[in-house]
């Protein structure tokens, strides 16, 4: 009996094992996936091909496959993985929680990062040589501002049309970089905390301004704000991209720097920063120097909004007569479930209207470099959105994480709409600063 | 007789449906291995993705002329198995055909392409009042023709019947590739009800490309009662009384133990994972009759010790509470790597023997049964939670299921209650019906497909050699040997 059943029905019809499994991808994560099949709708790609290559149990499925040595791991199989924007919007669909971010990080480990020979050399080449390394990444901004502000942008329309709307994509790159007066910020008012604050890579030379804006923010809250030289990159794009070596030594870094500072808690204003951060201790679980450690710095981490929204608001919040849409970051309301706090907070807000649009928590296209390396599912998919905010209304919408504001920007230009994009904090900031312009002029 | 090689064949799909839409490589083609059934899985040889009927028409009709057997397929949420290729072949995708072609308020009708998914025509149809009734679990993600291909229900079906109630007529390709329209939006059609026979056929007659279904008015009012249990038993008992009260609930839903624990990690729903099972009841209708009818409803369960009976008091409440239960079975994955979900159906009264019964058989073979189902309807979903890598293991699974379903006949009841037969239960036939109603089956889908080119090794068990047993032991699936051109 028992010989007849499984000879009925597993050998008889498998692909052979054309070659041998795959350790990197035995990964017990791939256990949980029972194949019901209930992640296939809420995934973008899948929702854009129809195809269960691009699903999430289509992936999974794949990995599962490659793992057993059933098929390779090679060309097509990366194509299938890498067109996934590791959203992690399945990871919120899933009943049976299936950590899927991870299934796919293991799988981009194996087969490494994305993209054309050329493109592989260039993303290996940022991962390990700029992002690490925030002082090359200055000179570069630097260079690229001179760029933009010189008269050689006009070269680039004589530029390859792929190579072109690459260029489109480049924000302008701001006057002045942020840079803290001090290490440590006294609170204003009672102390409530003492915190501190990621810095970034990107953040402090694209978004100078909303750094600034959540120091002030945090410090109006009662918040000793400490930001730790020591610190650099998060490695999300390492992560995220099968780069783990490199990310490993930029994780310990951080651990080091903010767990030397004391502090009650890590702000992070970048949703995909704080998502990685979080998982800090996953990403060094093989690591016995730094397993304990890991796991404290992890717990620490909060999202702006979800530790101000835990946190309570203090001090008059001025009015910003404004209507607002919210878009949830992915690595906001799916990679570290924060979906409440940072509507509590826009709702805190005097004059602001909050206009909800039409599934805000699916991914805008922006996925680190996935607007780079996918230009065309990147655009299927901001248009969908750009659509989904205009039958909103609304004058701006509200996204709080680098990769999305960049990327709704850039829709925003392409759909000819006059959508503002804002950080979160950006209007705290705003709200914080019309209240003490009211209080100036009551004095006056 | 081969008449066209692989790679012919594959030129000519490629210029049918453009190149983008015929997948095969192995890297493309393994995910269509399997669908919901976990059991038992078999890779197509081609998998094609038409964009509209008139493909579906010529890429059989090429099918059929390579000899190369045709299993239509949605989005792999069945749970028999129907949309494995057994004996490989070319496989139809049909989720690009998704478009809803017209909603007509008017009429309350609704004309879709069988890839539309479920809750994307509720969702469009409820601007005017209007909604689509079958709601099977997976109704977020499976397809209207792949709920018509398995005849699905869902939790409330109870009240308002299965699909085969909801569709009025279909556009169906054939095995000769041709195009053909059956039933009609009026109620009573002339001539043979072909749509009734098209519902349920598990892509073993025809492929379905166009659906006119039925939509319902929405009900006025809801209210949804969670009773909880401290035993199966108290449950089972409720409901066969609330049905013997002449009370016929829109939907009325069990939930065991071993279910609770996985859904409340999951959904946290507020089940109570500590108790032996609860129930889920749901009413509609006007205002001012459901108090009436909840008062009856929990006067019944309170003679059967209940820990708690409460009414949900928000849409945002009932929600949760229906997302545990249509979640339930994806969310067992947390207790095991794999599961055995069952469908069989048992007259209403028998419920607390054939549950005592399922609970034995588990002891038994040392198995964990989880039981999440539709208990109004007496249609039972035992779930056996296994791990494969294990031993000896899917036989005794596989064992345990067979004894569920027959508890199930020998109570009076079927082999399946929404999910269909596919390769699951296709011997499992034999018990409920006669060689000599199998054969009048089998002359049917001859009619519709002489060459056996449609989904074989589906629904219908292989003729009986002389002198078998007509009780057929196990082992239930068998996989016919590969047929088609690259064996």
């Amino acid at each position: 009996m028992e010989t007849s059943v499984s000879s009925m029905h597993l050998p008889l019809q498998r692909t052979e094992p054309h070659g041998p499994v795959v350790p990197g991808l035995q990964i017990p994560e791939l256990d949980q996936c029972v194949h019901c099949g209930l992640c296939l709708t809420q995934c973008p790609t899948y929702r854009v091909t129809r195809l269960e290559t691009e699903s999430p149990r289509g992936r999974i499925h794949l990995v599962r496959a490659a793992g057993e040595g059933r098929i390779s791991t090679g060309e097509r199989f990366a194509e299938h993985l890498n067109l996934c924007l590791m959203c992690r919007a399945c990871e919120t669909a899933c009943p049976s929680g299936v950590k899927y971010g991870r299934i796919a990080e293991a799988a981009r480990e194996v087969i490494g990062p994305p993209g054309s020979a050329l493109s592989r050399a260039v993303a290996r080449l940022a991962f390990t040589q700029l992002f690490p390394r925030l002082g090359r990444m200055r000179v570069l901004l630097r260079l690229l501002r001179f760029y933009q502000r010189s008269g050689l942008r006009a070269v680039a329309r004589v530029l390859p049309r792929r190579l072109r709307e690459m260029e489109a994509l480049l924000p302008p790159v701001p006057a002045r970089f942020f840079t803290p007066e001090a290490e440590v910020l006294p609170a204003i008012g009672t102390r409530r905390a003492r915190v501190g604050l990621l810095n970034g890579c990107i953040m402090p030379l694209l978004f100078g301004d909303i750094n600034a804006a959540t120091v002030r923010v945090l410090r109006r809250n009662g918040c000793e704000v400490v930001i730790p030289k020591g610190q650099g990159c998060c490695g999300a794009l390492n992560v995220h991209n099968g780069e783990t070596t490199a990310a490993k030594a930029m994780a310990k870094r951080n651990i080091d720097a903010f767990l030397a500072a004391g502090v009650d808690a890590v702000i992070v204003n970048a949703a995909g920063c704080g998502a990685t951060m979080k998982e800090y201790d996953h990403l060094l679980r093989g690591d016995p120097e730094y397993t304990e450690k890991a796991a404290r710095f992890s717990a620490l981490c909060r999202d702006a909004s979800e530790f101000l929204a835990d946190l309570g608001l203090t001090g008059p919040l001025g009015p910003v007569d404004m209507t607002v849409t919210y878009q949830d970051p992915c690595h906001l309301a799916h990679g570290q479930k924060v979906r409440a706090q940072p509507r509590q907070l826009l709702a805190a807000i005097p004059g602001l209207t909050l206009i909800e649009m039409e599934a805000s928590d699916r991914c805008c296209g922006s996925a680190g470099i996935y607007n780079v390396t996918h230009p065309e599912m990147s655009r299927t998919l901001l248009d969908e959105k750009m659509t989904s905010i205009g039958r909103t209304g609304a004058e701006a919408v509200v996204a709080p994480n680098p990769g999305c504001m960049l990327q709704l920007r850039y829709g925003a230009q392409r759909a000819k709409a006059g959508t503002a994009v804002y950080h979160l904090m950006d209007l705290l900031d705003q709200a914080y600063q019309a209240a003490e312009d009211d209080a100036g002029r009551a004095r006056a | 007789m081969k008449v066209m090689d692989r790679r012919t064949l594959v030129a000519r799909l490629r210029e049918v449906v453009g190149a983008p839409h015929v997948l095969t490589r192995p890297e493309d083609l393994v995910v269509y291995e399997q669908d919901a059934f976990l059991v038992a899985h078999a890779s197509p040889d081609i998998v094609v993705l038409p964009g509209a009927a008139a493909e579906v028409g010529t890429v059989i009709a090429l099918a059929r002329a390579a000899g190369v057997p045709v299993i239509a397929r949605g989005a792999g949420t069945g749970l028999n198995g129907g949309s494995i290729p057994v004996a490989g072949g070319l496989m139809l995708v049909l989720t690009r055909m998704n478009r809803i072609l017209e909603i007509d308020a008017r009429s309350r009708l609704a004309v879709v392409e069988p890839g539309v998914v479920n809750i994307d025509l509720s969702a469009a149809s409820a601007r005017d009042g209007l909604f689509y009734a079958p709601d099977p679990g997976s109704q977020g993600v499976s397809t209207i023709g792949g709920n018509v291909g398995n005849n699905a229900g869902g939790p409330h079906c109870l009240a308002y019947g299965v699909t085969g109630n909801h569709v009025l007529g279909m556009e169906v390709v054939l095995s000769s590739g041709e195009i053909m329209t059956v039933g009609s939006p009026a109620v009573d059609a002339p001539g043979y009800d072909l749509a009734g026979l098209l519902v349920g056929s598990e892509g073993t007659l025809g492929v379905i490309t166009r659906i006119t279904v039925r939509l319902l008015r929405q009900a006025e009012a809801v209210r949804t009662l969670l009773a909880v249990f401290e035993t199966i038993d108290d449950a089972s008992q409720t409901v066969s009384e609330v049905i013997a009260a002449g009370i016929v609930p829109t939907a009325m839903e069990m939930i065991d133990a071993v279910v609770m624990r996985a859904v409340e990690a999951a959904i946290h729903a507020g089940y109570p994972a500590d108790a032996g099972a609860v129930l889920l009841i749901e009413v509609e209708g006007h205002v001012q009759a459901l108090p009436g009818l909840m008062e009856r409803i929990a006067a019944v369960a309170k003679r059967h010790r209940p820990r708690v009976l409460r009414q949900a008091n928000s849409a945002r409440e009932r929600e949760l509470l229906w997302k545990g239960r249509k979640e339930g079975a994806g969310a067992l994955g947390r207790l095991a790597p794999s599961y055995y979900l069952h469908d069989g159906v048992v007259p209403r009264t028998k419920l607390p023997e054939v549950m005592a019964k399922v609970a034995a058989i588990a002891r038994t073979h040392g198995l964990v049964i989880g039981n999440l189902f539709h208990a109004g309807d007496g249609n039972l979903h035992p779930t056996i939670l296994f791990d494969p890598r294990q031993p000896g293991m899917l036989a005794r699974v596989v064992q345990a299921g067979e004894e569920i379903l027959r508890a199930c006949v020998a109570a009076g009841g079927s082999i399946t209650g929404e999910h269909g037969v596919g390769i699951e239960k296709r011997e499992y036939m034999r018990w409920l019906f006669t060689e000599a109603d199998l054969q009048a089956m089998r002359r049917v889908k001859d009619a519709f497909d002489p060459t056996g080119l449609l989904n074989p090794g589906k629904l219908l068990p292989d003729v009986m050699s002389s002198g078998a047993q007509a009780d057929v032991k196990s082992p239930a699936f068998s996989v016919r040997p590969r047929a088609g051109l690259w064996s």
